[in-house]
């Protein structure tokens, strides 16, 4: 078994609290400890990221209980992605955070900052439901005293709202999860695969219940219409490191959807088959239609980009939600691309944004290096809008290619053309009233003060150092690597959709033995009839054999 | 045993919906309370309802409550909890800094400053 599986969940829970409790009183050390520990797990998710890029399926059972009685961990090609994708974006935004002195605006950044790390990567790694849920509620604890950071009027208001909308969620996670319980009598990702297949479609009303809750739940995270009108006020008024961060947040949602739907209500279940894709297909259209005229309407700039965000995850949604291998290839491609666009336009926004009062879209004077910020926010918009040469072209042409069925093709090509070119004129709109007008503006005396008691004081007229505009540019450049290594990324994108919908090798990897091991043995003794009653086995089913009988014995 | 369990699920449900949609803080965290009972106690019954059976399994016992949504209610339990904590903390931050209780977030305040004290 291999041990570095379960090493990106402990290793930010073991720097959270030494980074929380010892180094609370001493900013450069806590900074030292942050940054450690995110570039030790830069490296561990790259040591995964290559063991599972065998196409074996690598489990992971804490305490060593067999699959349905303990929890597993299952590392996988898709989840070793996820779990690279946000220890690269998690460094990227280290970096902003400690070379702009964000971290040092409240207290615990770095701590909550490890805990949300730890939360993702579980959430990413797990394969149960009920852990999927515990690892929620962590990375969503660590997000809500993010998302305050710094505190202030309007994010506190908006803080509030986005912790209420969260619970909310996640009571309605946990009432998906009792019903799953109540019809299928386990949360074990695999075995719930197994348990699901064997109940007839005439007595699954219950399972197809859900599965429906279970979606809403997802896409709750995922900012799916018609849940998804808490991202943009959550994310405009969050610190925009915080917002960058959260770019993977909605990625969560997105996997779960991949995963969960996949695997247990996947094709082969004739209770649930096409119901996910059914109804996430018009919210994923509608969510593009709302992103798109969000940007097009919105004043300030972090909610515009909050709201490109949104038309990024209906993009991503629409190729999910046609579960099928081509088209998840083509939405894990566009899953790695928006991350990267959506993060460096926060991060961008955030070097604009402390340079002027507030982030409205009006004209005010040019801000230092206004040349450099241009640049940069031209490069990021036109990533994520899906103009060549970045890959957001490539990751919508991508995901247009294979959406080619008659009857959705009309519907998602519009979406998603329409959408593109609405975002496109956004963002010139705000770029040129960021950046352009304002070359020739000169701000008369007595405006200034209303704006600035505002926002708090933080406003710097000093121009950017090198580490403060180096992790944007570093997530452009991942785009333009994306874009440059198209065809080996694609590659690998398709085995890891090839793998996820090889739904056998998940379960019997994570099973072992599906039919031959008994969740719930029926008397002392039998053990090892059982064990032998399946004599081809290797010696580990003597192993599982035995653990049953030490399981009953406690 | 069934009409009963059913029907404190759907009133206490009912109750945390009406409360949370008043959108001012305290009824909505009295109400994400009650949410949280009402999901408490349709976890345990996801287990089945049974009377006089052995908690766990038992050697010579054929039959017995499935112990497992009692470990899930606990853990659901223990969330919450801290989760209402984590609620009430900041909902007066929200108050202290903003003066207001209101939880919906009108348009005239994002952008205007009001001169709330």
């Amino acid at each position: 078994m291999n041990h570095w599986i379960i090493a990106p969940v402990i290793l930010p829970a073991l720097i959270a609290p030494i980074v929380g409790y010892v180094m609370r009183h001493d900013i450069s050390l806590a900074r030292i400890g942050s940054t450690i520990g995110t570039v030790l797990l830069v490296a561990i998710a790259a040591g995964l990221f290559w063991t599972a890029s065998d196409g074996q399926i690598h489990v992971y059972r804490l305490g060593d209980w067999p699959a349905p009685f303990g929890i597993v961990l299952v590392l996988d090609q898709l989840s070793a992605l996820m779990v690279l994708l946000t220890s690269v974006l998690a460094l990227l935004v280290l970096i902003h955070a400690i070379s702009t002195n964000w971290d040092q605006r409240g207290v615990h950044f770095h701590a909550l900052f490890q805990f949300q790390l730890m939360g993702i990567c579980g959430a990413f790694l797990t394969g149960d439901v009920f852990n999927l849920f515990v690892f929620f509620e962590v990375l969503l604890i660590a997000s809500y005293g993010l998302m305050i950071h710094s505190g202030g009027k309007m994010r506190m208001r908006a803080g509030l709202q986005y912790v209420i909308m969260n619970l909310a969620g996640s009571t309605l996670f946990l009432f998906a999860l009792g019903t799953l319980y109540a019809s299928a009598g386990t949360l074990n990702i695999a075995d719930l695969a197994v348990r699901l297949a064997e109940i007839p479609e005439s007595e699954a009303g219950i399972v197809r219940v859900a599965a429906m809750l279970l979606m809403i739940v997802f896409a709750v995270k995922a900012a799916l219409f018609p849940v998804q009108f808490w991202l943009p006020g959550a994310y405009s008024n969050a610190p925009a490191p915080v917002a960058a961060l959260f770019a993977i947040m909605t990625k969560v949602g997105a996997y779960a959807i991949l995963r969960v739907h996949t695997i247990v209500f996947g094709p082969e279940i004739a209770a649930t088959e096409h119901m996910a894709g059914l109804w996430l297909f018009p919210a994923a259209i509608v969510t593009i239609a709302v992103g798109a005229i969000g940007v097009l309407g919105a004043r300030r700039l972090l909610p515009l980009i909050a709201f490109s965000v949104l038309g990024s995850m209906g993009t991503l949604m629409i190729a999910i939600s046609d579960f099928s291998p081509g088209a998840t290839t083509a939405a894990l491609y566009y899953l790695v691309h928006s991350t990267f666009a959506a993060a460096a336009l926060f991060l961008v926004a955030d070097l604009v944004v402390t340079r002027r009062p507030g982030d409205t879209l009006g004209t005010l004077p040019a801000t230092v290096q206004n040349g450099l910020f241009a640049a940069l926010f031209f490069a990021a918009a036109i990533g994520m809008a899906g103009m060549p040469p970045l890959s957001g072209f490539l990751g919508k042409l991508f995901v247009l290619d294979n959406l080619r069925v008659p009857e959705e093709m009309p519907w998602a090509w519009s979406a998603v053309l329409v959408g593109s070119l609405v975002t496109i004129v956004g963002f010139a709109r705000a770029g040129s009233a960021l950046f352009w007008k304002s070359t020739s503006f000169v701000l008369p005396e007595n405006v200034v003060s209303e704006d600035e008691e505002e926002e708090e004081t933080h406003i710097t007229h000093e121009p950017a150092r090198a580490w403060e505009v180096a992790p944007t540019m570093m997530a452009i450049g991942a785009l333009a690597a994306l874009s440059i290594f198209a065809g080996p990324a694609a590659r690998y994108f398709e085995a890891t959709s090839a793998q996820l919908f090889e739904r056998s090798l998940y379960v019997g990897a994570v099973l072992e033995n599906p039919e031959g091991l008994k969740p719930y043995p029926d008397a002392h003794g039998e053990d090892d009839g059982e064990a032998e009653s399946h004599g081809t086995e290797e010696a580990e089913s003597h192993g599982t054999a035995a653990a049953d009988g030490e399981k009953e014995a406690h | 045993m069934e009409l009963i369990v059913a029907s404190a699920v759907g009133v206490l449900t009912a109750g945390g919906i009406y409360l949370m949609l008043r959108l001012r803080a305290f009824p909505v965290i009295l109400g994400l309370a009650l949410l949280s009972y009402a999901v408490n106690i349709f976890i345990f019954a996801s287990g089945r309802l049974a009377v006089n059976m052995a908690p766990v399994l038992k050697y010579g016992e054929a039959s017995y409550t499935d112990p497992l949504p009692q470990a899930l209610v606990l853990t659901a339990i223990v969330i919450s909890f801290g989760m209402t904590a984590v609620l009430v903390m900041i909902a007066i931050g929200a108050f202290l800094d903003s003066g207001t209780d209101k939880v919906n977030i009108a348009d005239s305040d994002a952008d205007v400053e009001d001169p709330v004290k």
